[in-house]
Parts: C-alpha cells; structure tokens; sequence
C-alpha cells in the first residue's frame, strides 16, 4: 500500500463543459442567498420582541440547509468532504436548540458567508460563466446580427459602433480570446471560490477539536461498553463453567473420602467421576483464558500468534509479517482478535480453500489484510463481526475497509494507527 | 529411571515428585525456573525431562526454548513439555530437531496417571507423545486435495493414535481390535502417504507428524 504524497490538489470532479452552467446556477444561488442573510440579520433583533424567536428558528435551518448543499456541491470543486460542523443541542426542547444555534460559532460564519458569497462568490461564479458564454455569444454573433431586426444587435457598446452582417465577424476574435481566458482561468476562479467558501464553511480549529472530542467520546462510551459485556461474559462463564463444575468434583471428593472405607469400589468411581470434572474445568478455563488474551499472543507477540492462527486454520492460510519490533500490547491484542475474526469468518462463511493474511507496518500505521478466495459478499451490518471489528479499532482510531464482491473473493483492509517509536524491538521474538 | 523436573508452580511440582517417585523414578532435580533449567538438563543428564513450558522470569515460552536448546547441545535429551494449552506452532518447533524423545502434553493428561506414566516412559524410551488436541488439530485440517483426504475414516483414527506415539499393541487395545489388524492399516497409510515403512517406531511417528505439520 503505496501512498503518493500529493502537492497538488486534486481534480474538479465536474467535466469542463457542465462547469459555466453549474457556475451560473451558483451565481443565481447566491443572489438568492441575500435573502437568508437579510432575514437572518434581522432576526436577532426581534428576539427581543419575540418574533425573532420563530423566525430565527425558521431561517436559521434554511440558511443551513442552504450552506449544506453548497458543502455538497463545492466539496465537487476541491475533491474533498467540506464537514458540517454544527453543535448538536445537548437536550431537546425549544429554547435549548435556540440557546445552541445562537452560540454555535458556525451559524455565524453562515451569515457571513452568505454576504461574502452574494458579493465573492457571485463575481467570481459569474465571471467563470461570462468568460464561456462571451466565447458562445461572439461565435454566433454574425448570425444574431443577420436574423434581428436592425439595431438589436448591430449597435453593440451602447451604440458606438455599428456593424452589419460581414463586418461582424471581424469580432470573433474575441470569441477566441474569451475562450482562451476561460481555458486557463474558468476552473481556477470556481476553485478560488471554493477554497474561499470552504474557509468559512469549513470548520474551524475549535471545531475541529470539538468534533474530534465528539468522536473520541463517542468511541470511548463504546469501547467501555463492550469491556463492561465482556467482562460480565467472563464472569457467567466462569460462575456456570468452572466454578460449578469445581464444586461438583469438591463433592465427589468429599463424597469418595467418605465412602472409601465402606465401598472402595464406589468410591474408585465418584474419584474418576472427579478426576474428569476436574478436566472439564480445566479445558473450559482454557477456552476462557484463550479468549481474553491468547496465551501465545503474550509469548510470541502477533507475529507467532498470527502464524498459529493460520495453522490452526482448516484450510491453507499463507502469512506474509513484517512489521519490525512489537507494537503496544494493547494494540497487538486488538490487531490479533482482528484477524482471528476475519479468519474465523471465512471459515464459516466463505467456503474458501485458501486465504492469506499480510501485516505490515508503514506510514505509522500496522495494515492488516486479510483475504480469501471464497464466495466473497461479506457486507459490514450492525451486530455482525465485521462491525464489532470496525468498533473495536475506532476504538484505536483504526479503520476497516472490507471488499467482497458476491462472487467472491473476499479482503479485509484494516489499519491501526501505531506510531514507530512505540514498536518495541525485543531480544528474542524468533525461535530460541 | 532417573527424572529431571521443571516446574514453577510449587503445588504442582511436589505432586509431579510424589507421582513419579511413587512410580519408581528417581527426580534428580526440580528446577523452577528457565534460566536454571538449560545448565541442569546439560549436567544431570536425565533419562526423561518433564518441562512446563511457561517458566520465570518471563512466564512465557522459557520452558520450551530451553528444551530446544537443551536438545541442541545434548542430541536426542528426552523432555515432555507439559503445557496449560497446546499450540501447533510450539509442537512443531519440538519435532523439528528430528530425532525421537519429545513430547509434548496438555497439563491435565498428568490426571490421567496411567496414560501420563505411559508417555514418560513412552519419550524415555526414544519414543514421542503428542497431545491427542495437536494430533485432532492437525488431522481436522482441510484434506480435499491431500493424500490424507484418501484415508478411510478407520485409517485416520490409527494415524492419529500413530502420530500420538503408541506402539501397535496400544493402538490394537484402544480400538479393540487385533493387533495384525493394525498393522495393516498401518501398512495402507504408509502406502497412501507415500512413506516407506520402516520398523522403527519413533521414525515413523516423526515422518507422519513432520509429514502433518510441514503442509
């Protein structure tokens, strides 16, 4: 996985002929845009006669509604997301949604950006549109002048000149200087108005930051309520499991000590009937143990824990791992139980007869990819384990990316964030 | 026989010493720690080792390096790796220094006394004994395309026994049949693997699991 460091920013996602009508359509929209600001300037004075409250409440979710699908459509211009950084209101009701839009920073720099758009935004949309429709207008001048009546057309400049059919087209040399400006200059002044919108639409540092606080307390409360489940799992596997099962065997022990006087033969059965509850509880300890933290992750780090993965596989599974050093425990468990169940659901589901797993660490990121060669249509759904795979590396800021067309086959991309400088090198992670 | 022991958890080394010396045994040493166990194997020279696998300092795979580095420097050094849980990877590091006198248990099978007793003097012996978790593991694997997938299901059951390490006369009892019966099994799937059969026990058992384990 090669990523090329881009200096240029990426392409118009429009093709060039869709360009002056889309800036026209922009330029419209953003003489319609006075319209919010007016109304939303006006507002906030009348909160005070209670008018303001209704209108604002009104205006203000159009006026959002309204820089939204600018986002949509200039996010087109810059080929990137513009995101929408509007504060959620902390409680439902009336006033507290009113409280938040009033103090959110961004329904501010709505408002000025629909100021700045009416005056910027329109000039420069248009000015993009102008440029192609003069090369339109100049390459069908001399047909305008020979259709209309007399003076409609054959009086340009307020009447300076005059011309008449043959002499008009000496003016289509403009056509071509119009369309040479606007080959070199029509994208640039949509994309200057992009970036400009962008600046206010965008959001701002401490937006930025609060809606990065907003996701990492999002994935936190996620993260804590699964090691909330997992841990009452262990505890019901443990109270059902091995607990009761040591209390049978404490049982038959006590039962056996009784009895070897009297009936040593009953007493040889209740002690072989100990000796494999004692076994039961082992291998469900085992089993349970297994799940927490597998014990070959402790002793050979993922390297070895991914290779006896595979080889515990019912199928070929071909490791590719290089990744030097060892990541932080915690990451190395989450990247372990990753793959663990990426394999265990080609197992169930692909009907594979081979599948490969390469880890490797690059751009301070672990990649992790995981495919098969099965039926493939492996989909990402609430409840499902590609999901609790996706939820347990947001937890890590690690992304899933999962490629599986119906026919097959089947790769799991996922990434971890995991800097170089926290990759321990350790004496011995090979074979003694 | 005399017996060298390396177990950390002192509970279960004194039940190990009582076991074995109840059996006639002789435990030269018990060791519980790694970095002890490499320079004790080397000078006593056991006749049978028995090793847990996680040791101090490190509490994780001390017992088994040991083991391997014990083998290095004393060929053919028998030693039972005993193990909280079985993992193909360690079973196959065991078994790739060839030779015989490995095994390699789950820590329960010691409940089973008889059968515990039988693969220490089954690895004192020269012989292996493999957890029958490391044998189903293996076994269970995808056979569509290998010569393994042309065993009748009887076959597999004596492969599996075989790649545990017991002679044909356990195997017999196991499945009670005859032990002329097993041996001709045992003749068909060294014809189906492609092995020539030999009369040596142990060198069978190696070429089946290495056969097994280097798919």
């Amino acid at each position: 996985m090669t990523t090329v460091a881009t200096t240029e920013a990426p392409p118009m996602r429009y093709p060039k002929l869709a360009q002056p009508w889309i800036a026209l359509f922009l330029a419209i929209l953003a003489e319609l845009g006075i319209a919010l600001f007016v109304l939303s300037v006006v507002s906030v004075p009348l909160i005070a006669v209670w008018v303001g409250i209704p209108l604002l409440l009104v205006v203000v979710p159009a006026a959002r509604w309204f820089a939204n699908c600018h986002r949509t459509i200039l996010a087109g211009f810059l080929g990137e997301r513009i995101p929408r950084p509007y504060k959620k209101p902390p409680m439902p009701g009336m006033l507290m949604r009113l409280r938040t839009i009033l103090t959110d920073p961004q329904t501010w720099r709505d408002i000025i950006w629909l100021l700045v758009n009416a005056v910027l935004g329109f000039t420069l949309c248009l000015l993009s549109a102008v440029l192609f429709l003069a090369t339109l207008f100049y390459l069908v001048y001399p047909l305008l002048v020979g259709v209309t009546p007399e003076g409609v057309f054959t009086e340009p400049f307020g009447g300076l000149l005059t011309v008449n059919f043959w002499t008009s087209f000496l003016l289509m040399p403009v056509a071509l200087i119009a369309f040479l400006i606007w080959q070199a200059a029509g994208e640039r002044l949509l994309k200057a108005n992009a970036f400009l919108a962008r600046s206010l639409l965008g959001p701002t540092e401490s937006a930025k930051l609060a809606m990065r606080v907003r996701e990492l307390a999002e994935s936190r409360a996620e993260t804590v309520d699964t090691q909330a489940a997992e841990l009452r799992r262990i505890e019901r596997d443990l109270h059902d499991g091995a607990q009761a099962r040591l209390a049978a065997l404490s049982m038959n022990l006590g039962m056996a000590e009784e009895m070897v006087a009297r009936d040593p033969a009953q007493a040889a059965a209740l002690l072989t009937e100990a000796r494999e509850s004692a076994s039961t509880a082992l291998s469900e300890l085992r089993d349970l143990v297994r799940g927490i933290h597998p014990p070959v992750l402790a002793d050979r780090g993922l390297d070895g824990a991914v290779k006896a993965l595979a080889m515990s596989c019912p199928f070929k599974v071909d490791v590719t791992y290089d990744v030097p050093g060892r990541p932080p425990a915690p990451v190395e468990s989450a990247a372990y139980f990753a793959v663990a169940e990426c394999l265990a659901n080609a197992v169930k589901y692909s009907a594979a007869t081979t599948a490969w797993i390469q880890i490797t660490h690059e751009d301070e990121k672990l990649h992790m990819i995981v495919g098969d060669d099965g039926i493939g249509g492996a989909v990402v759904r609430p409840g499902g384990g590609l999901y609790g795979i996706e939820r347990r590396l947001a937890a890590f800021d690690g992304t899933l990316t999962v490629v599986s067309p119906s026919a097959g086959p089947t790769t799991v991309i996922m990434e971890l964030p995991c800097e170089s400088s926290s990759l321990k090198t350790t004496p011995s992670s090979g074979t003694a | 026989m005399r017996v060298l022991i390396a177990e950390d958890h002192a509970l279960l080394r004194d039940g190990l010493i009582r076991l074995l010396e109840a059996h006639d045994f002789e435990v030269v040493e018990a060791v519980d720690n790694g970095p002890r166990l490499v320079p004790a194997l080397v000078e006593h020279r056991p006749d049978v080792a028995v090793v847990d696998v996680r040791l101090p300092p490190t509490f994780t795979d001390e017992g088994l390096k040991a083991a391997i580095e014990a083998r290095s420097q004393v060929p053919g050094l028998p030693i039972l790796v005993l193990s909280q849980y079985v993992e193909q990877l360690y079973a196959r590091e065991l078994l790739t220094g060839g030779g015989g006198g490995v095994g390699y248990l789950l820590k329960d099978r010691v409940s089973n006394v008889a059968e515990f007793l039988d693969a220490v003097r089954r690895v004192a012996a020269g012989g292996t004994a493999m957890d029958p978790d490391v044998i189903g593991q293996l076994l269970a694997r995808n056979t569509r395309d290998e010569p393994i997938g042309r065993l009748t299901p009887r076959e597999s059951e004596v492969l599996g026994l075989m790649a545990e390490g017991r002679s044909n006369a356990a195997i017999a009892s196991a499945l009670f049949v005859t032990e002329k019966a097993v041996s001709k099994h045992t003749n068909n799937i060294f014809a189906k693997l492609d092995l020539p059969p030999s009369e040596d026990d142990n060198r069978r058992v190696i070429a089946v699991l290495t056969y097994l384990s280097s798919r």
